[in-house]
Formats: structure tokens, sequence, C-alpha cells
């Protein structure tokens, strides 16, 4: 037996570790990754829910999560081909003008 | 008894993944610890009962995005990113910062939720029980997501399409 403290904890530590990744990462792609670390942790934290309520919709909002995360990616990724093309680098340190 | 040491074994590989992320300066690196993070992941979904939540994350999340990730990274051959230095009073504030808040945090989880458990074997979540959710309560919200998953793909088709292309087509 698994006190829901236990998934909530591991639910924290996921998005703590993404939000250090999205504050020191240099690599827009690592980034990009830092958010979907984020996004899984609410995860987990929303299915854990559920099963403390005895609620479903928390899975059915886990699974919108994870639609709007595959389009979200979708589109980042098109937006990060489109920087690399017109900036030839993936360094967001050097990513600071909106105009070429 | 057999559930605890299932969750505490996934639990660490998911942590770890997560801190192999932060640590590996190669993003192909961070994409496959990534992949192990989401695999353990569903894993716990199935011991909350969450069966279909636990399949869809493999499919869609291990599965579908990462594989987008990894093309893409593919793609830009994506070298091994520089370090650019800190501010000092991040390190200063942030650590310190960090460690009080998970505390904090931690304790009010404990001392909140209690010692509530969930029964093994309890699969609550199954995909018959889900998709009539789905089309019943929450039709509405699914079919906006429909229309936000096809113009997530006709915005990355246009942003991801080579500039050059479109103005060849239309000199002819």
């Amino acid at each position: 037996m698994v006190p829901i403290s236990y998934y909530l904890i591991l639910s924290g530590i996921l998005f703590a570790c993404g939000v250090t990744g999205f504050l020191i990462k240099r690599n827009i792609i690592s980034i990009f990754m830092s958010i979907e670390l984020m996004l899984n942790g609410v995860n987990l934290s929303f299915v854990a829910f559920a099963a403390q309520w005895h609620a479903l919709s928390g899975q059915i909002f886990v699974f919108f999560v994870m639609v709007v995360a595959a389009a979200e990616a979708a589109v980042g990724l098109a937006i990060i081909i489109a920087v690399y093309r017109t900036r030839e680098t993936l360094n967001v340190d050097q990513v600071d003008l909106l105009k070429l | 008894m057999t559930h605890l040491i299932i969750f505490l074994v996934f639990g660490a590989l998911c942590v770890a993944g997560a801190v192999n992320l932060l640590v590996q300066r190669h993003p192909i690196n961070g994409a496959l610890s990534l992949v192990v993070v989401m695999g353990s992941l569903a894993v716990e979904y199935l011991l909350l009962g969450a069966e279909f939540v636990a399949a869809v994350q493999v499919i869609v999340y291990a599965g579908a995005i990462m594989v987008l990730f990894v093309f893409v990274i593919m793609l830009l051959n994506a070298g091994e990113e520089e370090r650019t230095k800190g501010s000092r009073v991040a390190l200063l504030f942030g650590i310190p910062g960090m460690l009080v808040g998970s505390v904090l945090v931690g304790w009010i989880l404990i001392e909140r939720t209690g010692s509530q458990t969930v029964a093994a074997g309890a699969l609550p979540g199954a995909p018959r029980t889900i998709g009539w959710l789905l089309f019943h309560n929450f039709l509405l919200p699914f079919e906006v997501t429909s229309i936000l998953v096809l113009i997530a793909i006709m915005g990355a088709v246009v942003l991801a399409s080579h500039p050059d292309a479109d103005q060849g087509k239309r000199g002819n």
C-alpha cells in the first residue's frame, strides 16, 4: 500500500527538476524537454488526486493535457526548426532579437 | 508490500531519469532519459489504477512526442550545449530557497493528504469507463481539442515549410 502523499512528492520532484532544467539549460530543445517533464509531473498529481477522491475526471484532464502537449510539441518543434533556419543556432542566449 | 517496492523502484528510475536530463549536455541523451521517465511514469499510473492513462502515456508521450523530439534533434544536428555562467545571486538565494520550499511542500503533502492509500489491483480507470465519460460528460471539450489538434497540424506545416518553396509556387 502506497500513501497518496508519496505520489505527490514524486510529482513535486519531477516538476522541480523540470523548472530547474528550464532555468539552467541553454539549448532550446533541452528547455522544451524540461517543459514536457513539468507536464508529466502535473499529470502524475492529477492521477494521484483522481485516485484519492475516486473521481475519474482527473484522468480525463490528464488525457486533455496530453492532447495539448502533443499539439504544443508539434508547433514548438516547428518553431525551433524555423528559428534554426534563420539564425543557425540553438543557443537561447544568441536568440535575443525579434527581427534579423 | 510488493506495491510499495514497485512504486519505489520505478519512482527512483523516474527521478534518476529527470536528474540525468539536467546533467546531460547533449540533447539526445536528455531525450532518451526523458523516455525512461515517461516509461516509468506509465508504471506509476498503472499502480494508481489508471489503465487508460498508462497506455496513452506510452503511446503518445513515450512514442509519438519523443520520436518527434529525437527526429528534430537529429534533423538540426544539435551538438553539445555551451554552458553560460549563472548569476551569483541566483546561486546564493536559489538553493536555500529551493531547500526551504521543498521541505515545506513535502511536509504539507504528508500532513494534509495523510496516509490514505490506493488499493492494489483496483483499476477504476479502465478504457471503457474513460471512453464513456469522454463521450458523454466531456463531449464538447473533446471536440474542441480535435479542432485544436487540427490547427496545430496546420500551424506546424506552415511554420516548418521552407520559405523558398512557397515563393517559388507563387512565382509560377
